[in-house]
């Protein structure tokens, strides 16, 4: 017999009540982890750079590349013509091709690439390239487009019937519905009425990691890719389209990511099928970076949306009818837009009963990069207009914002949605009044009030939104997750699954999920790259789903494994099966104890099978789009958030002084990394709506195209007093993994705050009876030109100045 | 040849380019791929290292600086760490062990750079036997220039305040280098002294001065120009020096602002609160305030101040040295009084005299490490009954060049500071600038800001010092 790994007979179980960090943290401090780009090569390995179209939207009349191909180092020069299968990496409907053919769509598009033995000389051949276009006028803007029929995909709506009906939902809504007289019944009974609008900034991801992919050749004529990407499987399938080759020719393979954040769910497929193609063209492996500008201008972003709305409400500022209207801004292609734009539809209520409602969502078509994936996935965008409603109908009625918010929470009487889901787990209510009380909210009320009665120029804000978050990739095949777990004879465990670590810490969770099942220590479990070969038609880590997908996975695996093993010792040391625990790495019978190492030896030497797989799907979601109605959540995350800034009105210059959090993750599955994601997403949210502003010329060039221009929050940003905190005692009500919640995306929403903090600011200026119009990012322009708007109002004697997109329409 | 330390090691080189960037040197030549590049501007910090040079009593400290914008020869004879070099074989320092303990790292790209910047915060303040935690603000000038976009930033404030109770790690003393010889190295000159200077100046007219490269260096990495002849400054010693005279400061060209900083401090404290919103520590390590000049960008934002201040600027070459007032140095947009073959050699800061205030304000989108939209720079003497003399006002985004705002002054001369002067000046704006739209600000946004800066300035010229604050610093 082969001999077996001795081991000791000590079992090392670390120190409790100390929660893992994130399992690369060691070699992210000691620059030991490796991201694509500092791997050592394969011999022979060459680099690509692409051109990018210098025009919006123009035809290609000839491209001239001889010059590139004779610059220093050029091994080869590609285009569309070049590609054995089929030019299109589009993630779910066609329309974006790998290469530009004919014509070109946004400035930013690739056009051509060039193979060079160095990133530098393929880069300085690109600049060589003689391409006559024929210049079209770009549509850039997103409103105008919809008014001139330029989707990428239909209008959808979702209306809520009157009288509101238990379970039989007719169909009420469909995409052609454009009216219902219910609606506009409920407005025109309301006692008040108000309407708005409001430009909502796109967001560059800024992954500090550029998008990356690298191909090499297999000896059997497979490719292996390695792709900084969170949907492994679909750069597997479209380098696969894009060569002409089954999928099983490919491994995609992603050991981590320097961040995604949606980034890097659709839109590193073109990076990898870019590179394999060049691998498979030139017979060596092929790296391809995109330097910072390029991937700006290349890759798309978050979609600015377009918002209007229409709200009733009676004179304690309840809603009685809510008709809003969001146009999303999908750029040139349909990538992930139909889903964006949902998710923008079902969180048009936030955490709010709208009454009577009708929420239509458009997909305008624009000669920009296809928006995509950002982190709430348009949930956000979607949000602000409820948001802005619920402060201008507070200063409608003279009322504090936080009463009229909590007059319209969920709650278990007002649980449906407008589009028909009910909510069996309303726990906004009871968070709200903790945080209320725990960041002392009314007191602060009411010393910002006096600050601001004696202060000319400094203005403080203050307010507290609610965040309700819906957990499910609205596209229901989506929500399954595969797992490969094997234990080896020294009784180490390692797991793969199909979920890709970006930085949120879902290899730790997974770990931890397997050690808690199998009962041992979290350090006999590893983990492995995500790759296409040992799990399978994975689904992209994104919807904040990764962990519950993926743990559960490896938790069935797992739970499969322990089985086997329990029958294997009932059977082999005659212990009764119904006694047998794994637990503190061994598996114990009463006073029996057989330690894991000796337990996984003697298995193994009996034949039994130590690698299983384990699968999920998530159970009893269900979206009918025709009615839009359904269950498209398998729950919904809670959360809310207290922010105070301070505002020069001379300026326009602010800081966020103070933010408090309470934010329901359920079950914690590892609360310090619960809390990473809710500060980092709360950071990020305040970017957003603060200081990341895109900005492009009139020909649709974008111009801010690196971090000199375009401004992610830095250190000094972040509030001094920063106070996060989980909600405890309120697991999961659906059976989630250990009743946990997701965590990925809800925080980022929490910063809305910030947003409506700064108007809360403004509107001082004008005694808080002023909505002021405050579009995103509210960088410091924006904040001082609202200030000179309601100072303008105020001086213009309006005993109730009303800025003029926050029109009270009626007041009986 | 090119000869440094990296990580404990020597390590020689041939045949770099002259405009070869740290980071590629790093990454590319000497297979330390830790150090990362997250923007190869110099505006992220992914890219941090620390360098070690000896200081006058010989003691070894380190700086930060952005590898990516730094070029590979200014290393030359300097002790050169990443994070690869902090760990002693399982024992990690006590930045990494902080981080760890406080989960400062999610995704990790950013996390080397960041890891490098409170190594050289922890090594300074433990070099000058400071033993509590740094202060908040002290943490946020040590990181401005280093972004994270996963973590929020908490968790690595927590991080540097902890710090410092982990146990110190002996540090290698490395053996010392032969400092850079003079030599010319692939295009890449070290001149050390202002003669060999002028020298190379006469026989290279082509070649560009380099002394922070903080802003030439972009020309090579987004711009891909290859910069095949460099003159660096920072080596020649006449240009080292802060030369202290009756009356002001002579600033040579190669001090940089890290060391010009506690002068600053002295002597002008809007100029020296200016100067911390100034790029970032990293870039502050290395650039240097005649280079702010002598690139001549609009949005500069030392001239706006140096205008006010009435600089004068001596420029050097062969044709022999010329004193100039700083307001006729800017020529046009990005152009300058220089002529071939001259290079700015000082930077003349005369003293504030009694009644004289300085005061001095830079708006952008984001508090640290960002461009100005606008500067406001005003230099007044305050006389007995409150009245305004010898104004200096000039401004920073407002023009194709920083200008002197000579209709505001106009406005402002001989006035008390009351609402029909500040009414006049802000009038009187609109005269002196008709500023553009563009990535940074609308050209609304530019004149009713400075306005509001003038309005700030008023109510500092004039506030009683009652309990209502006028700005964000004094809340």
């Amino acid at each position: 017999m082969r001999k077996l790994i001795q081991h000791g007979s000590s079992s090392t179980v670390p120190a409790s009540g100390k929660v893992p960090g994130h399992d690369s943290a060691i070699g992210h401090v000691t620059g030991r982890a490796a991201y694509i780009d500092d791997l050592p090569g394969p011999a022979g390995m060459r680099h690509l750079a692409v051109g990018l179209s210098p025009h919006a939207s123009a035809r290609i009349l000839h491209m001239d590349l001889s010059e590139v191909r004779c610059q220093p180092g050029v091994i080869d020069v590609i285009t569309a013509a070049d590609i054995p299968g089929h030019n299109e990496v589009g993630a779910v409907y066609p329309g974006d091709p790998l290469l530009a053919e004919d014509e070109v769509r946004y400035a930013g598009q690739m056009v051509f690439a060039v193979v060079a033995d160095t990133l530098f000389n393929a880069r300085c051949a690109v600049t060589h390239a003689r391409i006559d276009y024929e210049l079209q006028t770009p549509a850039l803007d997103p409103v105008a487009s919809i008014e001139a029929g330029l989707t990428v995909l239909p209008q959808h709506m979702h209306e809520r019937p009157l009288p509101a009906p238990a379970l039989d939902r007719g169909a009420a809504m469909s995409e052609d519905t454009q009216t219902s007289g219910h609606v506009d019944q409920a407005l025109q009974a309301a006692p008040h009425v108000l309407e708005g609008e409001q430009c909502i900034g796109g967001q560059e991801h800024f992954y500090l990691e550029g998008q990356i992919a690298q191909a090499e050749r297999l000896d059997d004529d497979g490719l292996r890719v390695l792709t900084s990407s969170q949907h492994p499987s679909e750069v597997q399938k479209l380098v696969a389209e894009v060569l002409g080759i089954p999928l099983h020719g490919i491994v995609a393979e992603v050991r981590r990511m320097g961040g995604g954040f949606g980034g890097k769910e659709s839109q590193a497929a073109a990076l990898g099928a870019m590179a394999a193609l060049a691998a498979h063209r030139n017979g060596c492996a092929i790296r391809f970076r995109l330097p910072r500008a390029d991937d700006m201008q290349a890759t798309g972003k978050r979609h600015p949306f377009h918002n209007r709305y229409r709200v009733g409400f009676d004179d304690s500022g309840r809603l009685m009818g809510a008709d809003i209207t969001l146009i999303g801004n999908c750029g040139h292609s349909p990538d992930l837009s139909e889903g964006v734009v949902d998710r923008a539809m079902f969180h048009a209520d936030n955490a709010y009963y709208l009454g009577h409602a009708r929420v239509t969502g458009h997909r305008a078509m624009t000669h920009t990069a296809s928006n995509t994936a950002f982190r709430g996935f348009g949930g956000p965008q979607g949000m602000m207009p409820i948001e802005g409603a619920m402060d201008d109908i507070a200063r409608t009625l003279g009322l504090d914002p936080l009463d009229v918010r909590k007059r319209n929470l969920y709650d278990a009487e007002r649980c449906e949605t407008h589009y028909g889901q009910q909510i069996d787990q309303p726990l906004i209510g009871e968070l709200i009044e903790t945080l209320e009380a725990s960041s002392d909210y009314r007191a602060r009320r009411r010393e910002i009030t006096a600050f601001n009665a004696k202060s000319p120029v400094i203005r403080k804000g203050l307010a507290l939104t609610p965040v309700k978050f819906g957990i499910s990739f609205t596209a229901r095949h989506l929500n399954q997750a595969g797992a490969l777990l094997m234990i080896y004879t020294d009784g180490s465990v390692l797991v793969n699954h199909g979920g890709t670590e970006m930085g949120q810490g879902l290899h730790t969770k997974v770990c931890q999920v397997v050690a808690r099942e199998l009962g041992i220590a979290y350090h006999r479990v590893r983990i492995s790259a995500t790759r296409t070969d040992k799990v399978p038609n994975t689904s992209p880590t994104a919807a904040s789903s990764g962990a519950d997908l993926n743990a559960m996975a490896a938790r069935n695996a797992a739970i499969t494994l322990r089985e086997r093993l329990m029958d294997f010792a009932a059977q082999w040391q005659t212990l009764p099966r119904e006694r047998l625990t794994l637990e503190e790495d061994g598996l114990t019978a009463g006073e029996a104890r057989i330690e894991w190492s000796e337990l996984i030896q003697q298995a193994y030497l009996a034949r039994v099978p130590l690698s299983a797989i384990g699968f999920y799907a998530t159970p009893e979601i269900h979206y009918d789009r025709q009615t839009g109605r359904g269950r498209p959540f398998y729950y919904y995350a809670w959360g809310a958030a207290v922010s105070e800034v301070h505002v020069d009105t001379l300026t326009g210059e602010y800081r966020v002084a103070r933010v408090d959090i309470l934010h329901d993750v359920g079950e914690s599955l590892n609360p310090a990394i619960d809390r990473g994601q809710i500060e980092g997403g709360f950071i990020q949210g305040m970017g957003w709506l603060t200081t990341e502003e895109l900005k492009w010329d009139d020909q649709g060039h974008l111009l801010t195209t690196g971090p000199a221009t375009y401004k992610i929050p830095a250190c000094g940003d972040a509030p001094r007093d920063f106070r996060v905190a989980l909600l405890e005692g309120h697991p999961n009500s659906q059976a989630t993994i250990y009743r946990s919640k997701a965590v990925g995306e809800p925080p980022l929403m929490l910063a809305i705050s910030v947003w409506s903090a700064l108007r809360d600011a403004v509107a001082s200026l004008a005694d808080d009876r002023s909505s002021p119009r405050l579009d995103t990012p509210a960088t410091p322009e924006r904040v001082l030109m609202a200030c000179e708007a309601v100072r303008k109002a105020r001086l213009h004697n309006a005993p109730r100045p009303q800025e003029e997109t926050a029109h009270v329409l009626s007041a009986k | 040849m090119l000869s440094l330390t990296l990580n404990g090691q020597r390590h020689c080189l041939n045949d770099l380019p002259a405009a070869t960037t740290a980071l590629s040197l790093l990454r590319g030549h000497l297979g330390a791929c830790g150090t990362k590049e997250g923007c190869a501007s110099g505006d992220c910090g992914a890219c941090t290292i620390a360098i070690g040079t000896r200081n006058d009593r010989g003691e070894l400290h380190y700086h930060s600086a952005n590898a990516c914008i730094l070029p590979a020869h200014q290393l030359h004879g300097c002790h050169v760490l990443t994070v690869e070099g902090l760990a002693r074989k399982e024992s990690l320092h006590p930045v990494q062990q902080a981080m760890i303990e406080h989960h400062g790292s999610q995704c990790g790209f950013c996390t080397s750079g960041i890891v490098m910047s409170l190594f050289c915060l922890d090594n300074e303040r433990r070099r000058l036997g400071m033993n509590g935690p740094p202060d908040d603000d002290t943490i946020d000038a040590a990181l401005g220039g280093n972004l994270c976009r996963c973590t929020g930033y908490r968790a690595i404030r927590d991080a540097a305040r902890a710090m410092h109770t982990l146990p110190r790690p002996t540090m290698d003393e490395p053996d010392d280098l032969p400092p850079a010889s003079g030599a010319i190295t692939n295009g890449f000159h070290h001149p050390e002294s202002r003669h060999a200077l002028i020298e190379i100046l006469t026989q290279h007219p082509r070649a560009r001065l380099i002394a922070g490269g903080t802003d030439l260096m972009l020309e090579h990495t987004l711009a891909l120009k290859p910069l095949p002849e460099l003159i660096d400054l920072s080596g020649v010693a006449e240009l080292a020096h802060i030369d202290e005279q009756a009356d002001g400061w002579w600033i040579g060209a190669g001090v940089t602002y890290h060391r010009l900083a506690p002068l600053l401090a002295d002597h002008y404290p809007a100029f020296h609160a200016l100067l911390e919103r100034l790029g970032s520590l990293q870039i502050r390590h290395r650039a240097t305030l005649a280079g702010n000049i002598a690139n001549a960008s609009p949005i500069g934002d030392t001239p706006p101040i140096l205008m006010a201040l009435g600089a004068r600027l001596r420029l050097d070459g062969a044709q022999g040295m010329r004193e100039l007032p700083i307001d006729d140095f800017f020529t046009g947009y990005r152009s300058t009084a220089l002529n071939e073959g001259e290079y700015l050699d000082a930077v003349y800061l005369p003293r504030l005299q009694d009644r004289e205030q300085l005061l001095a304000w830079k708006i952008s989108k984001r508090r640290d490490d960002d461009i100005s939209a606008v500067m406001l720079a005003l230099r007044i003497s305050m006389g007995e009954e409150g009245q305004l003399n010898d104004v200096r006002v000039a401004c920073g985004g407002m023009a194709a060049t920083p200008k002197r705002a000579r209709h505001v002054e106009a406005a402002l001369e001989g006035q008390v500071l009351n609402d029909e002067t500040l009414d006049n000046a802000c009038r009187a704006l609109a005269e002196d600038f008709s500023p553009i739209d563009d990535v940074r600000a609308s050209r609304d946004y530019r004149l009713a800001a400075v306005a509001g800066l003038l309005a700030r300035a008023r109510h500092r010229l004039t506030s009683r010092h009652d309990a209502i604050p006028m700005t964000l610093e004094e809340i």
